[in-house]
């Protein structure tokens, strides 16, 4: 059932500029949504229409069954998270926790269970006492995420909360976010443009570009199925390798390229892009296409192999350790399972 | 092995009441690509700037070369320093921006050499077609390709990144961060690569130094650091999905959470408490003993992490797409004796 519901949403600026464009989304209640696109794409003015800090020049918001779309931020009961902003010095941590609580006139002892509860599921039942100032950088960080996230709102709205810490930081603070939301299963729309955020917290990641929505699926959908080449290109990390050739009777040859690999759908007959993520790419004797390692890395538990050719550069992904080395002259293989297929001229997925 | 070209031992700085490099030793040899791994406030910038000169260290010696480099002033140190925030002259085109450091008086360098080099360090990034445009008309990546340029063309003995790709977004990182590596290779110059970014530095270096709170904590081949950190402080600073780092105790020849989880048998001529480190990818969804609830699911594309309470911590477990998981799903984690890792506790 619909708990939000973003109607034709529309947002001209004053000078012109068509920053959303026609926006429909219904977010069911207790949904993570991540909003994820580029600087530019409209996410972020999508979420301040549902906040009500920008009035939309056409279309509804509604919540909770209700029309909001012209009430005040105030009365629309959402939760606004920018960062986590620092802690106030003279206060304890249970103080800094309890504050919003307080704020919202809650009686003393609702405020406590509420403190208790959110320090249980972030580890910080034995600072409640201490000063932030004896905490360390990773303490203050989940203190001020437990208090940024105490209350319990109908919506929780969070703008790249997680934008100025390094990526030790970030990896934990974002995984905390998905512990406190999925416990208190508060709705919540989220602002990224990192797409390896976007997957590892959203129920449903909404891919947004030049003020319209592309795809809005769940990560793994999105991941496997790309509904365009703007999706293909923006998520994953290292991305879907795409080549450009030929479709002709249910097979595909790269451009200025004379190998054919055959092709699990059909399509028609014509110029498409094939796409491959680096995992569905390895390293076979007999695979179609040949070339010549030109870089090989190991991270952590993988091991990324480039391998150039007629077909362009193509990257393999594998847990398997030293099976070529730079110079090699090697062939790859794509698992059919993992293969996809573009429209060059409409970006757009054909299989 | 040959005289590292940058040698570094007992570097100590101090600002006001913080150490922010505390007897730092480091060797850079020829060729090389070093990545200083290390979270914010680590002392990665401020041993970069002291290296370049623009630091003074209390203490320590520092040889470039075979020469002492503290009494070397900065501009002949020959090292050349790239920031994170690339700093181009906005109105000036990309050629100017890159013919100005070779333009200073004290070179005296024949114009002819100056395109030359311009020429040359511009086809080495790619930047050919962008030479005659002001450099405020560029996308992110292209400046920092420039302020890259603007490094090269003066052809130093070592270069300083500083974070160089942290302000781009990833696909930009990803292919910079190869193109980086294929050019550090063919300049023969050897770098030294600060980052927050573990896989990053995994993936680009020939050897990796961990610094944390102005201190070395391991140097090495990025592999085996990764395969055998030497404490528990540099399997947390690993990347994502995180070491599982637990405290335990051999209790009748296993090792014991101190939550009484049984984790793994242990040898009997090991320490009796120890801390545990269990990377990801070796904790296994099935087999142990104790049943517990999937907490929080997430995926990193070609696999999916889950999150469980499993001995005393909220535990990581790197599974395969083909597992059904969801949050509250059960499982029994298990883990077999040889992926654990055992620093016996001090």
């Amino acid at each position: 059932m619909s708990f939000l519901a973003l109607e034709r949403l529309e947002k001209r600026w004053p000078d012109g500029t068509h920053a959303v464009r026609g926006v429909d989304l219904t977010i069911s209640e207790g949904e993570l949504v991540v909003l994820l696109g580029p600087s530019g794409c409209g996410k972020t003015t999508t979420l301040r229409m549902v906040a009500g800090l920008e009035m939309p020049s056409a279309g509804r918001v509604r919540l909770g069954g209700a029309d909001v779309t012209d009430l005040p931020p105030s009365q629309r009961d959402v939760g606004f998270v920018f960062q986590f902003y620092a802690l106030y010095p003279h206060m304890t941590v249970a103080e800094n926790i309890a504050f919003p609580l307080e704020c919202a006139g809650l009686p003393r002892g609702e405020r406590d269970a509420a403190v208790r509860r959110v320090a249980e599921r972030l580890d910080l039942v034995a600072l409640l006492g201490r000063r932030p100032r004896a905490l360390s950088g990773g303490d203050q960080q989940r203190v001020g995420l437990a208090r940024a996230m105490v209350r319990k709102p109908r919506l929780w709205l969070m703008d790249e909360p997680l934008g100025s810490l390094d990526a030790a930081r970030r990896a934990e603070m974002c995984e905390l976010i998905r512990v406190q939301q999925l416990a208190d299963r508060v709705t919540t729309i989220y602002v990224t443009h990192d797409q390896e955020e976007a997957m590892r917290l959203a129920d449903r990641i909404v891919i947004m570009s030049q003020g319209e929505i592309v795809q809005a699926a769940p990560p793994r959908e999105i991941y496997d199925r790309p509904a365009t080449l703007f999706v293909a290109r923006f998520v994953g990390s290292p991305g879907m390798n795409l080549i450009e050739g030929d479709a002709r009777s249910g097979t595909f040859r790269p451009a200025g390229s004379a190998v054919a690999i055959s092709l699990p759908h059909a399509v028609p007959d014509g110029r498409v892009v094939l796409g491959a993520r680096p995992e569905h790419v390895r390293l076979d004797a007999n695979g179609p296409l040949r070339g010549r390692v030109v870089i090989e890395a190991d991270a952590g538990p993988w091991r990324h192999v480039h391998v150039e050719g007629a077909f362009g550069r193509m990257q393999a992904q594998t847990t398997e350790r030293g099976a070529s080395s730079t110079g090699d002259e090697v062939r790859l293989a794509i698992d059919p399972a993992g293969l996809r297929l573009f429209d060059p001229a409409t970006g757009r997925s054909l299989a | 092995m040959s005289t590292p070209l940058l040698m570094i031992r007992g570097l100590t700085k101090r600002f006001a009441r913080t150490t922010a490099l505390d007897s730092v030793d480091l060797d850079v040899h020829d060729a090389q690509i070093v990545a200083l791994l290390g979270p914010t406030g680590a002392g990665k910038t401020t041993l970069l700037r002291t290296i370049a000169g623009l630091e003074q260290p209390e203490q320590g010696s520092m040889t470039l070369g075979g020469r002492d480099a503290l009494s070397t002033p900065p501009a002949e140190r020959d090292v050349a320093l790239v920031f994170q925030n690339f700093s181009l002259y906005p109105s000036k085109t990309v050629r100017a921006n890159l013919e100005f450091p070779l333009r200073a008086p004290s070179r005296n360098m024949p114009a002819a050499e100056i395109s030359e080099r311009v020429a040359w360090a511009a086809k080495m990034l790619r930047i050919e077609a962008l030479l005659d445009r002001p450099a405020r008309k560029l996308s992110g990546g292209e400046m920092q390709r420039v302020a890259i340029g603007r490094a090269i063309v003066r052809r130093p003995r070592l270069f300083l990144m500083d974070e160089p790709l942290t302000n781009l977004d990833a696909k930009l990182r990803e292919d910079l961060r190869f193109e980086l590596r294929a050019l550090a290779r063919s300049l023969n110059a050897p770098v030294l690569w600060a980052t927050h970014d573990a896989l990053e530095a995994l993936a680009m270096a020939d050897r990796m130094v961990v610094l944390d709170r102005g201190r070395v904590l391991q140097s090495g081949v990025p592999a085996e650091i990764y395969a055998r950190p030497a404490s528990p402080d540099v399997a947390r600073l690993l990347g994502w999905p995180p070491v599982n780092v637990i405290a335990a105790r051999n209790i009748a020849g296993h090792w014991t959470a101190t939550d009484g989880t049984r984790i793994a048998p242990a040898s009997s001529d090991g320490p009796e408490r120890a801390t545990l480190g269990i990377r990801a990818e070796n904790l296994a969804l099935a087999g142990g003993p104790m049943r517990v609830r999937v907490e929080v699911v997430e995926l990193t594309g070609p696999a999916q992490v889950a999150v469980v309470p499993w001995a005393g911590i909220r535990a990581h477990a790197l599974a395969s797409r083909a597992l059904e998981l969801a949050p509250g799903a059960q499982v029994a984690p298990s883990v077999r004796p040889e992926h654990v890792i055992v620093w016996p506790a001090t």
